[in-house]
């Protein structure tokens, strides 16, 4: 009896097989920023723990959020806010199995992308103007 | 031969895929964002305002009633919503079962402990002023 042969299975395609699709990209950019506001809630938290201890926790957070890295984390934040909102609203068309066409879909995906640096650069453009209108 | 496995069909179809449940963390993640889509949008709003006032003025926003509810019911969708998505992620990537259980632990832990902090801190704020 002959020993059973080894089956060649198919492995499934990588990732770099497959054509770009901004569909694809906003996928993994919308999990990619979903994990990144995740860790990011934890400067909510600080900011919010800084403003009810005292001034002086609060001047603390102040100056790292006034750094450049802190100014560098805090745009990261907004511009992954802003795409993960956007890009989140596109799941509810799609749950009420609307906006498949592929057309659309890109569409809806690139307004989302775009849409989403736009709207992060309004919001600091607008927090800087209105600096201190409080 | 000995069958192996002792679960009926039924069990089996009842615990697809690779988180072994159903749809309920699918339709609380949609209800979550429901939430949170307008209320984020509060929340930029706010921290725009805010940007670089003085401690005393930030705490008398923050403060507020209906600015102090509106943001826990921010953080309170949130947790739910974050606690989620980092779920199905670690679900989707880590495949030992012993590490994946840590893991899931660890992200509860951290999703209610920031949530938690955040409450408590607007609360705290809230009553004091």
């Amino acid at each position: 009896m002959a020993a059973p042969r080894q089956v060649e299975r198919p492995l499934s395609p990588h990732l770099q097989i497959y054509r770009f699709t901004i569909t694809m990209a906003m996928s993994i950019i919308h999990r990619i920023t979903g994990v990144g506001l995740y860790f990011g809630m934890a400067l909510l938290a600080w900011w919010l723990l800084a403003a009810a201890t005292g001034p002086e926790a609060y001047a603390v957070f102040l100056g790292v959020a006034d750094s450049i890295i802190g100014k560098l984390v805090l745009f990261g934040f907004t511009w992954a806010l802003c795409n993960h909102l956007l890009s989140g609203i596109r799941y509810f068309f799609w749950d009420a199995a609307l906006a498949f066409e592929l057309k659309t879909a890109d569409t809806i995906s690139w307004a989302a992308a775009i849409g989403g640096v736009v709207l992060a650069i309004i919001v600091w453009v607008a927090a800087i103007a209105l600096r201190g209108v409080l | 031969m000995t069958n192996q496995d002792m679960r009926t069909p039924k069990a089996k179809i009842l615990h697809l895929g690779s988180a072994r449940s159903g749809t309920s963390d699918h339709v609380a993640q949609r209800a979550t964002a429901l939430a949170i889509a307008p209320l984020s949008v509060f929340f930029i709003v706010s921290v725009v305002a805010l940007a670089g006032a003085e401690y005393d003025t930030a705490r008398a926003y923050l403060g507020h009633p209906l600015v102090a509810i509106l943001l826990i019911a921010l953080i309170g969708a949130v947790v739910v919503h974050m606690r989620i998505g980092v779920k199905i992620t670690i679900e989707d990537y880590v495949h030992s079962d012993g590490l994946k259980h840590y893991m899931l632990l660890a992200s509860s832990f951290f999703s209610y402990g920031v949530g938690l902090a955040c409450i408590y801190a607007v609360l705290k704020i809230s009553f004091g002023s």
